[in-house]
């Protein structure tokens, strides 16, 4: 079974420890909306002090325009437990990172907005930013048999956990499935009650 | 089968199985800001659910606030909506909120063990990553985002998978100035800032049991900063004598079976950790971060490494960028280096032990010309205490600024920010690129080592000489 999760142009960022406050800063947080956060993704790093773009920023280099796979390196989203890091990134357009690894918190929130991430190892994440030296890459990435595919049957295969793997081709609600098991919660508060009244 | 205490703790909050590997916790409090969970009441409101327990869910504002005056609009237009929101949100559903009228109102991890909401054995979670905090008191305690915000008001559990342990075993004796800030940096700067991804870490040792709760806060506040799920110290009576009478403590009828219970949460003897970590605390010195992660980090008595001296390209990389950043030059002394602002403040080190510590550096002193230097107590009874105890005229007649509660310039949410290029010593938590603001230059420290910055007008090495005699 083939299940294209994703395909298109990949933006090398070609940094290590890209903290939440540099994927969206702080002055973007005070909205009480869920939308309207791409034009703050990277902001310090992809606007100059003036507010034009800053050309010299991967993300705004004209080959990598529309870009929807971001390819990145280790300890990515380190930081602030702020959602507003992977909305920006998802309302910008990349819904797939590749990175060598990933800060937790950081990889719970992407994955709860349908975002696939892939960890891979550093030779394997060397390997696909020599590709991408060789000029801007369009690859495909197939969640049901785990693999990048670099087009004229080149590809790169990556493990995922399999619970994650499932919510993501099958699109389950993130609590609906939790309320499945609302009568064993219900008989949870039950005897945390009896057993540690001080709790409430 | 012989446990750690995560796994104590887990497995007592297992509600089910999700499936083979995801389990459903059930959460003990819930503290909620404003930040991160205006978004989460309107997807609850959309799928038309509600708050399943306002009774263990619990409200503050802290990180937009301003710190000049108590008023909504007093940081702009923006957040007093988000203000706004959150008072409307728990008025709603019938959410405790600690608002600024109230006059306990703080930072949620300052508050939450001032409270007494914050107790061993608990899983506590929070929309913001420092809630590792309250793991000092033996809870499990970690950061979560909207989604999981929304998930926990919704159902009170969370959907979580086992993490790994990792042991930080710290003996000895810590010197004269050397602080649990200290601790965590010496800490991070040896495991990286990606060192804790994946695990739960728990700090044990005599060095930690010697600890205060508020010393042991600040440890496990910033065990984040590697990359730690949750830090975690076992209880002892030094917990059990903190959260008596608090408000929110169990009851008197209750105590002596919640104590009980309180002193069965210890890792086992045997009990197998994935990894161990053992620091010399005798060995420890006063630390200063010099680049943008806190795991650059060095003793304040060496010199700025050389990109040259990591023998791994990526950290070679890093320091590379780093100093650019912070317009420093390999082999430079901070010890020379003036600063322009001081922060003292944030969740990680604006409680009152913190506040004292500072105080001592200061006394009869005055900050050196040209520096800007704030003081900004974690809570309410933070506050007063320090008022009671004198520490806050002692700030302001050295002239620190003697500001209200928030979480002000650790991330400058509010109008407390840092200027491009100006450099300042902190002691707050990330020394990230303009996290205090654009351009900003963070050094992340102790209080009596940032105390002794804004006297001094550049840093000091205050283990150097004895207390009251730096330059």
């Amino acid at each position: 079974m083939s299940k294209i999760f994703a395909q298109g142009l990949v933006c090398p960022l070609d940094k290590n420890n890209v903290d939440t406050d540099q994927i969206i800063p702080k002055q973007f947080l005070t909205s009480v909306s869920r939308d309207g956060f791409a034009q703050a993704m990277f902001y310090d790093w992809r606007y100059l002090a003036d507010g034009s773009p800053n050309p010299e920023f991967v993300v705004n280099k004209p080959e990598y325009k529309g870009a929807s796979i971001l390819l990145t390196r280790a300890n990515f989203g380190c930081g602030s437990s702020r959602e507003h890091a992977p909305w920006a990134i998802k309302q910008y357009g990349f819904n797939v990172i590749i990175a060598e690894s990933f800060a937790d918190i950081f990889f719970n929130n992407s994955v709860n907005n349908a975002m696939l991430l892939i960890q891979l190892s550093k030779t394997n994440i060397d390997l696909l930013f020599n590709r991408c030296q060789q000029g801007p890459q369009q690859w495909q990435i197939d969640l049901a048999s785990q693999e990048i595919m670099f087009g004229n049957n080149a590809a790169m295969g990556f493990n995922i956990d399999a619970d994650i793997k499932q919510r993501l081709l099958s699109g389950l609600d993130f609590i609906g499935s939790s309320e499945q098991l609302n009568p064993q919660i219900a008989d949870y508060e039950q005897s945390r009650k009896a057993s540690q009244p001080w709790l409430g | 089968m012989a446990q750690t205490l995560y796994q104590k703790i887990y497995a007592s909050h297992v509600v089910g199985k999700l499936n083979a590997s995801t389990d459903l916790l059930f959460v003990d409090r819930h503290l909620i800001h404003e930040v991160t969970s205006p978004q989460a009441f309107s997807g609850l409101k959309l799928a038309n659910r509600s708050v399943r327990r306002p009774d263990l869910t619990f409200a503050t504002m802290d990180h937009n606030v301003s710190t000049q005056r108590r008023s909504l609009d007093a940081a702009g237009e923006t957040s007093r909506k988000q203000l706004e929101a959150l008072a409307a949100n728990c008025a709603e559903n019938r959410i405790p909120l600690l608002d600024l009228t109230h006059p306990d109102q703080g930072i949620v991890h300052v508050i939450g063990p001032e409270q007494g909401l914050t107790q061993p054995g608990m899983i506590i979670v929070c929309g913001d990553s420092h809630t590792s905090t309250h793991g000092a008191f033996g809870a499990l305690a970690f950061g979560i985002g909207t989604s999981e915000v929304e998930h926990v008001l919704a159902t009170q559990t969370l959907p979580q998978q086992q993490a790994k342990t990792l042991k930080v075993e710290i003996n000895g004796k810590l010197s004269a100035h050397v602080t649990p800030k200290d601790v965590i940096l010496a800490v991070i700067g040896k495991l990286g800032t990606a060192g804790g991804n994946g695990y739960v870490a728990e700090f044990s040792g005599s060095a930690i049991r010697a600890m205060s709760m508020e010393g042991r806060m600040t440890l496990c506040n910033m065990s984040i900063e590697m990359g730690a799920k949750a830090g975690l110290i076992a209880p002892d009576h030094i917990t059990f004598d903190y959260i008596k009478g608090k408000a929110h403590a169990p009851k008197a009828e209750h105590w002596d079976a919640a104590v009980a219970y309180w002193q069965s949460l210890y890792s086992d003897a045997d009990a197998v950790f994935d990894q161990i970590v053992e620091i010399d605390a005798a060995a420890i010195t006063p630390q200063i971060t010099w680049g943008t992660n806190p795991e650059q980090v060095m003793a304040v008595d060496q010199s700025v490494p050389a990109p040259e001296s990591f023998s791994d390209a990526t950290k070679r990389d890093a320091a590379e960028r780093a100093l650019a950043y912070m317009g420093l030059e390999p082999g430079q002394k901070l010890t020379d280096c003036k600063v322009d602002v001081v922060f003292i403040g944030s969740c990680t080190n604006s409680r009152i032990e913190d506040l004292r510590a500072a105080a001592s550096m200061v006394q009869g002193k005055k900050v050196a010309a040209g520096v800007r230097a704030l003081v900004v107590p974690g809570s309410g009874v933070v506050k007063r205490q320090a008022e009671d105890e004198g520490l806050a005229g002692i700030f302001t007649a050295a002239g620190f600024e003697w500001r209200e509660p928030g979480c002000s310039m650790c991330l400058g949410m509010n109008d407390d920010r840092v200027e491009a290029g100006q450099r300042c010593a902190s002691t707050s938590n990330r020394n990230f690129e303009g996290r205090q603001g654009r351009g900003a230059r963070t050094h992340l420290v102790s209080p009596a080592m940032a105390a002794a910055a804004a006297i001094a007008g550049k840093f000091v090495n205050i283990a150097a000489k004895p207390q009251g005699e730096q330059a």
